[in-house]
């Protein structure tokens, strides 16, 4: 017997163990009958997948987190099982600002201490010129995008708040907004940071790998509730997505995963451009130059896949950090307790690994990050704004 | 509405016509302060200029990510936004989900003067589907005449048939094979083309 299930996603390459599962009959092969429902805005996703409307979604890591604890949202638990990718983004600027931030470079233009030195050097001119502030485009209050770009502009001493506009912007409008000048800047996940180059409208400044050696991404997502009550589905789903991210993980497959995704009911977008993110090249600059990292975005190599609590207190930690919360012992607990390594190794028949104290992060600023000392993370960072 | 003044509603839909249907609706209720926004490009400036009590959008819309950010207390956001629907009553959230439509409440707003608004906007937006259902349905019909009269035409070519006769067959076909009179119509119409 087949179960039916709704999944929602969001046109975006790391989408693509989900797709794959799907379009590759890795979810039959599970006895999953599987429905694709693609949305348009990740407040789409989080309501549907609250009210029942979607059984599980592709979903932004720091959504999941803030549904379980209630911010800016209903409260409604949710459990992530499996990361679809970590890494993936990057950050995108316009000609303009590319050749500003260049014009004050000093040393390194991929390190991102160098270019966040840059930048603060850029907004102080700018301010002492009278211009207009720097607008960042990001996709969600609650994305890793918004904390990625704020974790490295405060780094060089940019007050994300207070020094540059940050707001969001649905992913499909980010390159035209870069293009007519709403934006100077975004960070946003594949295949729009490439899409931009390609018009010849902006500068791949960072690979968000540049700035946070491991960062997860997106997950899927499923209603706590849900899960209790469908614990073998839960597993079927769990193993077709390990077979889809083993599968899209192999190089000699990446030629059909790229098409497989390029479809109009997919993402729509063209295969090479898609290939370029799943293989690391990317070109970076209209010029033509390319840049690889071996890291640019996993989906479930270097065991990506398997959920991790302390990436979940870093993101928790940038909620206090940006003010979106305040911190609360309890609320630490809620937040790792959403990432579920046990439901993945129990799925996978893998042995349970205990936790590495070791950074799970590594950010190119501040101390290692240690999820048991929020207070001392916070306290390394001049910039930010907890409340009181 | 009694002595409050009618709250400040902003309508954000890309389709006119609904978003006519809407404004009609609201109106007709007493809400006078009803403004449309069609254009996406610095949507926050354009709410922020009419500066709403109440925000509806469509659920094809991706700007409605945008709005989200009004939730957060920035110098970016002025009025912040209390609550999206009702956070309390998750069957309202349900009918306005189903309905394809959101509203975000802008804080100050009394929660009693809420559900008017949403139930009819929920209305409203159920009321246009059904007519957008019915549209779809007439233009698929008006399809279907057109690929009937082209499949009898090559019937009464071929086979020498008058127009009646022609039709009296297809849809003793149609019958016999349990299918529709247009999709016979569309078989002869691509048998017709292969055999050229």
């Amino acid at each position: 017997m087949t179960t039916p299930l709704r999944i929602g996603f969001i046109p975006l390459v790391d989408a693509a163990a989900l797709i794959v599962a799907v379009d590759k009959g890795f979810c039959v092969a599970e006895g999953l009958d599987v429905a694709l429902v693609r949305e348009v805005s990740w407040s789409n996703i989080r309501d549907k997948l609250n009210i029942g409307l979607f059984d599980s979604a592709h979903l932004l890591a720091p959504v999941a987190i803030a549904s379980s604890l209630g911010l800016g949202h209903v409260k409604v638990p949710i459990v992530a099982p499996f990361n679809l990718g970590l890494n993936g983004n990057a950050i995108t600027v316009s000609p303009a600002l590319h050749a500003a931030i260049m014009s004050e470079m000093e040393g390194d233009p991929f390190d991102p201490m160098a270019t966040a030195l840059a930048l603060a050097r850029v907004v102080a001119a700018r301010r002492r010129s009278g211009a207009e502030p720097l607008t960042f485009g990001m996709t969600f209050p609650f994305s890793t995008h918004n904390y990625q770009l704020r974790f490295w502009m405060a780094a060089g001493g940019v007050d994300p708040d207070e020094d540059v506009r940050l707001v969001v912007l649905p992913p499909p409008y980010m390159v035209d907004s870069l293009a007519n000048g709403h934006v100077d800047a975004f960070c946003v996940g594949a295949p729009w940071n490439s899409v931009a180059v390609d018009l010849g409208v902006g500068h791949i400044l960072h690979f968000v790998a540049d700035i946070l050696v491991r960062a997860v991404e997106k997950v899927l997502a499923i209603r706590q509730d849900w899960s209790e009550k469908n614990p073998d589905v839960l597993t079927a789903l769990i193993r077709a997505h390990d077979r889809a991210a083993e599968f899209i993980e192999q190089p000699h497959n990446r030629v059909e995963v790229a098409r497989i995704l390029s479809s109009p009911e997919r993402i729509g977008v063209d295969a090479e451009v898609i290939q370029r993110t799943l293989d690391g090249r990317l070109k970076i600059s209209p010029d033509g130059t390319m840049r690889e990292s071996s890291r640019y975005l996993l989906v479930g190599r270097q065991g990506a896949a398997r959920p991790d609590p302390a990436q979940a207190a870093w993101l928790y930690a940038q909620m206090v950090r940006w003010g979106q919360t305040s911190f609360s012992p309890q609320a630490l607990k809620v937040a790792m307790a959403v990432f579920r390594p046990d439901l993945y190794d129990a799925a996978l028949g893998r042995e349970a690994k205990p936790i590495e104290a070791s950074d799970a992060i590594g950010a190119f600023a501040g101390p290692a990050f240690d999820a048991n000392d929020i207070a001392g993370h916070l306290a390394a960072f001049e910039i930010g704004r907890p409340k009181p | 509405m009694g002595s409050e003044t009618s709250p400040r509603i902003v309508i954000v839909d890309e389709s006119p016509i609904r978003a006519a249907i809407l404004e009609e609706g609201l109106r007709e209720a007493g809400f006078t302060g009803v403004t449309h926004i069609s254009e996406m490009h610095n949507l926050l400036a354009r709410i922020y200029a009419l500066d709403p009590d109440v925000i509806l959008i469509d659920l094809e819309n991706p700007s409605r990510d945008v709005l989200e950010q009004m939730f957060q207390v920035s110098r970016a956001v002025r009025r912040p936004i209390a609550m999206f629907v009702d956070q309390s009553d998750s069957a309202s959230i349900q009918a306005s989900v189903d309905a394809g439509v959101s509203a975000y409440i802008v804080d100050g707003l009394k929660k009693e003067r809420i559900k008017p608004i949403l139930d009819l906007c929920i209305s409203r937006f159920n009321a246009f589907s059904k007519l957008q259902d019915e549209l779809d349905r007439a233009r698929s019909a008006l399809e279907d005449r057109k690929v009937i009269d082209r499949a009898k035409g090559i019937l009464m070519k071929l086979k020498g048939l008058t127009e009646d006769e022609a039709y009296v067959l297809l849809r003793s076909t149609a019958m016999r094979e349990k299918k529709k009179i247009g999709e016979i119509a569309q078989s002869i119409l691509t048998a017709s083309e292969l055999l050229k």
